[in-house]
């Protein structure tokens, strides 16, 4: 439908128990001009409604941060947060799509499915983060990342309120840094700055 | 950890055009990022070996053709799912639906039918039920037989009955169900104006018309071009002042009919169809 290919570079984030302060902690250092599209995927109760998209731009003081429909397309400037009992994928011609299917590793979204379909499309134009948690989603996504030729970060886990799954990232992850929030900062205004 | 798993372009070309002539089923308008998710899965599920096994499996054994169905169909569902959908279609939808001498809803896509049933309690407790009709239909037959029989897992009910309440549900909810071991069968005289019938969204039209058409998380497996031919098959079921339900996330943004709807409940994506 001539629909523009996405090509440009992408960051995706996930986070469990406890990812909501270093979170914010990373997006409040964002420059004013960063316009790198963020993905968000955090763990939340299925059928319960949450209004995390505008406690985040209420914490950051900024619009443009908003759950995507189903085939809206990825626009810069924008933060996306996964909807909730919803897994959220990526489609080649730079829209999203969502999934109402099994849960994976428990969860819907998951971690693992949004990080592996943004690194199969954006290939090494990836930027994966993985925050506190106390479970494994996101290891394998991750992982997927660091295949495809993007570059994977992890919460230290001496910053994290839950380990576990930085932990479990690095356990099978040897590219991923290993950052705290403040620097992860840096590392993606870095990437603004380049483009 | 192994090498992910993939399948190429031409491979899922191939798979499409097979499954379409061998079986008459149309994938090739499904969304590719989900699609091929559930490819993959089936593959794992299956043991598939290789592609080429699998092709051959696939043209000779019906079978093996059903289990890829059932696979690569999404066939999750929930009671209540959204509980403040179904508050909006308490306040919203059923008090308009109860001016009609009869009442005809269909769910399009309606997996194993909890969303049917919990349709019916919603219908039970306005008052309507013993004058509506509900049309439920699927793609997959096996759903359709699962549906028929009413019976949900009891592991899921503590959830659904959270759904229900949040919903605005006031009764008792276990009064709607029986359980019987690690299930729960939902009363019979729930389910009796129930409909159930095959339906693929892709190739089949129109086929009556309704008050309410409910297509919740179905279209989302649907590229645009997809989601607005089916778009028009809604709007052609529908009189004028007819609803229609899409899932939360759902949008007639991007549908050529955008206009021909009005927006009753933004949040819950309930619309009416103006004339």
């Amino acid at each position: 439908m001539g629909e523009e290919v996405n090509s440009g570079h992408i960051v995706v984030m996930g986070g469990s128990a406890g990812s909501y302060t270093p979170l914010v902690s990373v997006l409040k250092r964002l420059s004013p001009g960063f316009s790198i599209p963020i993905i968000i995927v955090l763990h939340r109760l299925r059928n319960v409604e949450s209004e995390i998209d505008k406690l985040l731009s209420m914490a950051l003081g900024r619009d443009k941060i908003k759950e995507p429909e189903d085939k809206e397309n990825i626009q810069p400037g924008y933060i996306y947060l996964a909807p909730r009992n919803y897994h959220l994928l990526v489609e080649e011609n730079g829209c999203f799509g969502l999934d109402y299917s099994e849960l994976v590793d428990y969860s819907r979204p998951s971690i693992n499915i949004t990080m592996q379909s943004v690194a199969s499309v954006y290939q090494e134009n990836v930027t994966g983060v993985l925050l506190s948690g106390a479970n494994s989603d996101g290891a394998s996504g991750l992982l997927s990342v660091s295949r495809h030729g993007g570059t994977a970060i992890v919460q230290s886990p001496a910053t994290c309120e839950y380990a576990t799954m930085p932990q479990a990232a690095l356990n099978i992850n040897t590219k991923a840094l290993i950052l705290s929030p403040e620097k992860i900062a840096v590392v993606l205004n870095g990437l603004s700055a380049k483009i | 950890m192994t090498e992910e798993k993939n399948i190429s372009n031409d491979e899922l070309k191939e798979l499409q055009e097979l499954v379409l002539y061998r079986y008459g089923y149309d994938f090739s308008q499904y969304s590719k990022a989900s699609f091929v998710r559930r490819v993959l899965r089936f593959f794992e599920v299956a043991g598939v070996a290789s592609f080429y096994d699998f092709k051959y499996n696939l043209v000779n054994n019906k079978e093996f053709f059903a289990f890829f169905l059932e696979n690569v169909t999404v066939n999750v569902t929930e009671m209540f799912r959204d509980p403040s959908f179904y508050r909006g279609l308490r306040e919203k939808v059923l008090p308009a639906l109860a001016t009609y001498p009869v009442i005809k809803i269909w769910h399009a896509g309606c997996a194993t039918g909890e969303e049917v049933f919990s349709m019916c309690i919603l219908l039970e407790e306005a008052g309507l039920l013993s004058r509506s009709i509900i049309y439920a239909t699927d793609i997959n037959p096996k759903n359709l037989d699962q549906a028929k029989k009413g019976i949900i897992p009891l592991t899921a009910m503590k959830e659904y009955i959270q759904n229900y309440h949040l919903s605005g549900g006031r009764q008792d909810f276990s009064s709607y169900y029986t359980a019987r071991y690690d299930n729960v069968l939902i009363k019979k005289e729930l389910r009796k104006n129930i409909v159930f019938s095959q339906h693929n969204l892709v190739t089949d039209y129109a086929f009556n018309e309704f008050q309410l058409v409910l297509c919740r998380n179905v279209m989302i497996y649907f590229e645009k071009e997809l989601q607005n031919r089916v778009m028009h098959l809604f709007y052609d079921s529908l009189p004028s002042g007819g609803y229609l339900a899409l899932g939360i996330k759902e949008s007639l943004l991007f549908t050529d009919v955008r206009w021909k709807f009005e927006t009753v409940d933004a949040a819950s994506k309930i619309f009416r169809r103006k004339t």
